[in-house]
C-alpha cells in the first residue's frame, strides 16, 4: 500500500497574512508552516500505514525550497519520504496549472491513494483534489470523516451540508479527508531528530517534463486585478444586561425592520 | 457572454443558493443565461428554474446521476459547454458543487475563483469580488481565457423571481469511465426541521457558552419564535452537541442571513469568517472581552439563560 500525501506549506498561525501590492500575491517571506488541514492527512495516512501493516508513506508539495522545513513535520510524524517540486517558473500557478504539477508527480509516484486535507488555510481553497483526480482520471471522494480501507476499495463516509454519504470506490482513488477524521499525533523527539535523515526529494519543472509555459503566471487561467479593503461594518452597541437585554435587543429588531 | 449556471437538487428542490446565483447572472444583462439541472427524476423541478431568468434549461436526465457525486456532473456540464459554447460556468458553492467546478476547470483547462462576493462585467470579460484572508481583504479577480469557472459564496446574492418562463431541453450525455467509479452506497440525511441554514434569512447560532448541549433547546425555541435556522460552532459540533451540516465558519458552512444571533459564541477567526458578510449581527455573551463585540451590530453582555428566554417570549408575544 503506498500513500501519497498532497501537502502544501503556508504562513504560520501567528503570522499577519497579507498580499503583496507590488506581486498581488500572498506574502510568503515569514515564517511558514504546515498547513493544520494536512496534518490530519497525513496522520490518516500513517494509521493506515499502520492497519495494512506495511507501505509508504510519502508527501508530496510544490513550494519554494524552504518548504522542505515544513514537510518535515510530516516526516517527523512517521512519513517516509518527501517530494518536493520547487521551480521559480511555478511560483503564483492557479489551480489548473497546480493540479497539472500535481498530477505528474503523483503519475510519477503511481500511489493506491492519494490523500489531501480538507483545505488550505492561506488561499481558503479546498478544490484542488477534484482537479488532481480528473488529471489523473482517478475516482474522488471528498469531506471524508471515516475511512476505511477494503482490499481493493476504499469506503469513505462524507460530511456533507445534508448529512452523511458513505460512498464506496475502487483503488487508486483520491481522498480530501475532514479534520474531524482524527487526532493528529505530536511529532516524538526521536521522530524529529530521524526525519532529517529521511529521503527528500527536490524535483524542478524539467524533471517532470512540464514545459514553463504550462504553469506559474503563464500557464494559468486566473489573475488577480485588484485590491481593496473590505467595506467597513458599521457602528457597534453593546450593552450590560441589567434585566432589560432581551427587551433591548426587541427594540433593536424593530428599529432595523428585522421583525 | 453566454452564461450557464448549475442548478444543485437536493430532494425536490433547486438549491435557493443556486437560483440566487442564475439571478445574478441574468441581471448583468450579459448575454443568455441557462441553467442544468442534473440527476435522476428532475424534470419537475427544472420547470422552477425558468422563472428565476434562465431562458433555457437544460435536463440531464440519467438513472446513473441520482447520487450527488461529482465526477459524472463534470461529464455532463464539460459536454453542454462544448457543445453549446458556454463561456461561463456559475455555481453556488457546496461541498458538491466544489468538487464538479475543480473538476470541470482541470477538464477544460479553465480559470476557476472562488469565494466569490459579486460579479460584474468589464473589460470585455467579468471581473469576480472574492473575500480573502479571512475576509480581511476583497480581491478583483479575472479569468485569462473562456470558459470561466465561477463558485460563488452561499448568500451572496437573493433570488429574483421573473415573469417569463424559460425553455426546457433534454440532453443525453456520455458518461466516462473514471467518473463512473466512484459510487454511493448509503445516504443519512438528518431529519431537518425550519429551513437550512444556507436558506434562511434568520439563523440563531449556538457555542460553547451555552455550557451543556440540552441548552440547544434555548437557540432551537429561539430560533423557531424568529422563523430562522439552528447554527452552531466547531467547538459544539466536534463535542457532539450539534450535527455537522449546521456548522459555520471555516472548516463549516459560509452564510450571510439578515439576521444572525450568536448565543453563546467568542467569536473566534475560525467561526466569524464563515458568518461576519451576515447583514446584521446580534451577540450574546457573559464575557464582555468576547472579540464577537468588535464586529456585532448589537451585543449584550450577559447570561444567555436569562436573556434567551425573555428573548423568546418577547417575540412570541408581539407575533400573537
Amino acid at each position: 500500500m503506498k500513500i501519497a500525501v498532497c501537502v502544501k506549506e503556508v504562513p504560520d498561525a501567528t503570522a499577519h497574512k497579507r498580499i503583496d501590492p507590488g506581486t498581488k500575491r500572498l506574502d510568503r517571506s515569514g515564517e511558514g508552516a504546515l498547513n493544520a488541514f494536512d496534518v490530519n492527512a497525513v496522520e490518516e495516512a500513517l494509521r493506515l500505514k499502520a492497519a495494512t501493516g506495511e507501505g509508504e508513506v510519502v508527501v508530496v508539495s510544490m513550494g519554494p525550497e524552504r518548504a522542505l522545513n515544513s514537510l518535515r513535520k510530516a516526516l517527523a510524524m512517521g512519513a517516509d519520504r518527501a517530494v518536493l517540486i520547487s521551480d521559480d517558473a511555478a511560483a503564483g500557478s492557479d489551480l489548473v496549472a497546480t493540479s497539472a504539477v500535481l498530477a505528474k508527480a503523483l503519475e510519477r509516484e503511481q500511489p493506491d491513494l492519494v490523500l489531501f486535507g480538507q483545505q488550505s488555510s492561506d488561499s481558503d481553497g479546498a478544490v484542488l483534489w477534484a482537479a488532481v483526480a480528473e488529471r489523473l482520471r482517478r475516482p474522488v471522494i471528498s469531506q471524508v470523516a471515516e475511512l476505511t480501507l477494503d482490499g481493493g476499495s476504499l469506503t469513505g463516509k462524507r460530511q456533507t451540508e445534508f448529512g452523511y454519504d458513505v460512498i464506496r470506490a475502487p483503488l487508486p482513488a483520491v481522498v480530501a479527508v475532514a479534520d474531524s477524521i482524527n487526532e493528529p499525533r505530536y511529532p516524538s523527539l526521536k521522530g524529529i531528530m530521524g526525519a532529517k535523515s529521511k529521503p527528500q526529494e527536490t524535483l524542478s519543472l524539467a524533471d517532470l517534463g512540464i514545459e514553463p509555459s504550462h504553469v506559474g503566471p503563464a500557464g494559468s487561467r486566473t489573475e488577480v486585478l485588484a485590491l481593496s479593503d473590505p467595506p467597513p461594518r458599521g457602528d457597534t452597541q453593546k450593552i450590560e444586561d441589567d434585566g432589560t437585554g432581551a427587551e433591548k435587543i426587541v427594540a433593536f429588531l424593530v428599529e432595523k425592520r428585522l421583525i | 457572454m453566454s452564461i450557464l449556471v448549475f442548478l444543485e437538487h437536493h430532494g425536490d428542490e433547486l438549491q435557493k443558493s443556486s437560483l440566487a446565483v442564475l439571478s445574478k447572472a441574468a441581471g448583468l444583462g450579459a448575454g443568455e443565461v441557462a441553467g442544468v439541472v442534473v440527476g435522476s427524476g428532475i424534470e419537475g423541478l427544472a420547470g422552477q428554474a425558468g422563472t428565476y431568468g434562465a431562458a433555457t434549461v437544460y435536463v440531464v436526465e440519467d438513472a446513473r446521476l441520482e447520487a450527488p457525486l461529482p465526477q459524472p456532473r463534470v461529464d455532463a456540464i464539460a459536454q453542454l459547454v462544448a457543445d453549446k459554447g458556454f463561456e461561463t460556468v456559475l455555481f453556488a458553492q457546496s461541498i458538491l458543487s466544489a468538487d464538479i467546478a475543480s473538476g470541470l476547470a482541470a477538464r477544460l483547462e479553465a480559470g476557476l475563483n472562488w469565494q466569490l462576493t459579486d460579479l460584474a462585467t468589464g473589460d470585455g470579460g467579468f471581473v469576480g469580488k472574492q473575500s480573502a484572508l479571512g475576509d480581511s481583504v476583497i480581491v478583483d479577480v479575472g479569468w485569462r481565457s473562456t470558459p470561466r469557472i465561477g463558485l460563488f459564496r452561499a448568500g451572496a446574492f437573493d433570488p429574483v423571481e421573473h415573469a417569463a418562463a424559460g425553455t426546457l431541453e433534454r440532453l443525453d450525455v456520455q458518461l466516462q469511465e473514471h467518473s463512473l467509479a466512484a459510487e454511493m452506497v448509503e445516504q443519512a440525511h438528518a431529519e431537518e426541521s425550519g429551513p437550512s441554514i444556507e436558506d434562511a434569512n434568520v439563523i440563531v447560532a449556538g457555542g460553547r457558552g451555552l455550557g451543556e448541549p440540552e441548552r440547544f433547546a434555548l437557540v432551537e425555541e429561539l430560533a423557531k419564535a424568529l422563523g430562522g435556522a439552528v447554527a452552531a460552532t466547531r467547538a459544539v459540533v466536534d463535542a457532539g452537541w450539534y450535527p455537522y451540516s449546521a456548522q459555520v465558519g471555516q472548516t463549516g458552512k459560509s452564510v450571510s442571513p439578515a439576521l444572525y444571533v450568536a448565543c453563546g459564541i467568542s467569536g473566534a477567526i475560525q467561526h466569524k469568517v464563515g458568518m461576519q458578510s451576515s447583514k446584521t449581527i446580534v451577540a450574546i455573551n457573559k464575557d464582555s472581552n468576547a472579540p464577537i463585540f468588535e464586529f456585532a451590530d448589537f451585543g449584550v453582555v450577559g447570561d444567555l439563560h436569562q436573556i434567551l428566554p425573555k428573548l423568546t417570549a418577547a417575540l412570541q408575544a408581539r407575533k400573537s
